[in-house]
């Protein structure tokens, strides 16, 4: 699916990358502890989060994370939102909890990007 | 055998600069790329100096990250002036942590650090000492990670 139907999906607001909704995506990984998505997520992946700092997307580009998904209807803060642009990484922000974005999205074909740990290197 | 290194760069951290933090982990992983090493490598080398560079914001007064390449391997190493550590064995364990409300509320210090330091590198070596600082010499082969992820921690 691309990003524009996550965004359907989650009747998300795109707060960054609006020229990058034709991304694919199928895999995702969600934490609020950023050292557990630099541990378990991989690449193109989306990461949705409740943590709206910076450091959301520097996590997010050094793992090539395709697009942020901030939940609860978190906004992030001017810095996070000037870093992204510089990276171009896309940000949505979604009022659904991350209990409900998670399952709306995996009931439409998204997947973990792991689905448990241990022996996953 | 010691090859010496076609590439080297060494970055300045600076202490409690919690804005900046992930800023020399971004330069190295573009110059990574740029060299033509692999995805893979690259995004490994990308963590352990993200690790790292939160490490030093998190607790030291300043440091330096130091990036060797050579055809063989990725070499990250870290120094910093900060407060040491008394027990490495301690430090390692994942979920100890002795992190502020500042370095949690940046999404770590849930004592995942080191353990992803050595997850992600093929050898790992902390020398530190208590109230002077902390070096840490990580190296990922260029090739794929093979049947080890659990390479013992060399302690000096």
């Amino acid at each position: 699916m691309t990003l524009k139907e996550v965004q359907d999906i989650l009747e998300a607001e795109v707060l960054v990358g609006r020229d990058q909704l034709q991304k694919p995506v199928r895999t995702a990984f969600a934490a609020d502890l950023m050292s557990d998505v630099l541990a378990f997520a991989k690449p193109d992946s989306l990461l949705l989060t409740g943590l709206t700092n910076p450091q959301v997307v520097r996590t997010a580009d050094i793992l090539d994370i395709t697009a942020i998904i901030l939940v609860r209807g978190k906004k992030p803060s001017e810095e996070t939102v000037k870093l992204a642009e510089e990276l171009k990484i896309p940000i949505l922000s979604t009022r659904y909890i991350l209990f409900e974005t998670s399952g709306r999205l995996h009931a439409k074909g998204i997947t973990g990007c792991i689905e448990k740990v241990g022996g996953e290197m | 055998m010691r090859e010496s290194p076609k590439f080297e760069k060494s970055f300045d951290v600076e202490g409690g600069s919690f804005q900046n933090a992930g800023n020399v982990s971004g330069q190295i992983k573009n110059i990574l790329k740029d060299l033509g090493v692999s995805t893979d490598i690259v995004r490994r080398v990308a963590i352990i100096c993200y690790e790292s560079e939160i490490n030093i914001v998190s607790y030291a007064k300043k440091g330096t990250i130091t990036l060797a390449v050579t055809d063989n391997a990725v070499k990250i190493e870290t120094k910093d002036e900060g407060p040491g550590i008394p027990d490495i064995d301690l430090a390692m364990k994942e979920g100890y942590s002795t992190a502020t409300a500042a370095v949690r509320e940046m999404g770590f210090g849930a004592g995942m650090g080191l353990a992803n330091m050595k997850k992600y590198s093929d050898h790992l070596i902390i020398t530190s000492e208590v109230g002077v600082g902390t070096c840490v010499k990580m190296m990922v082969m260029n090739f794929p990670k093979l049947l080890h992820p659990d390479l013992p921690v060399v302690t000096l």
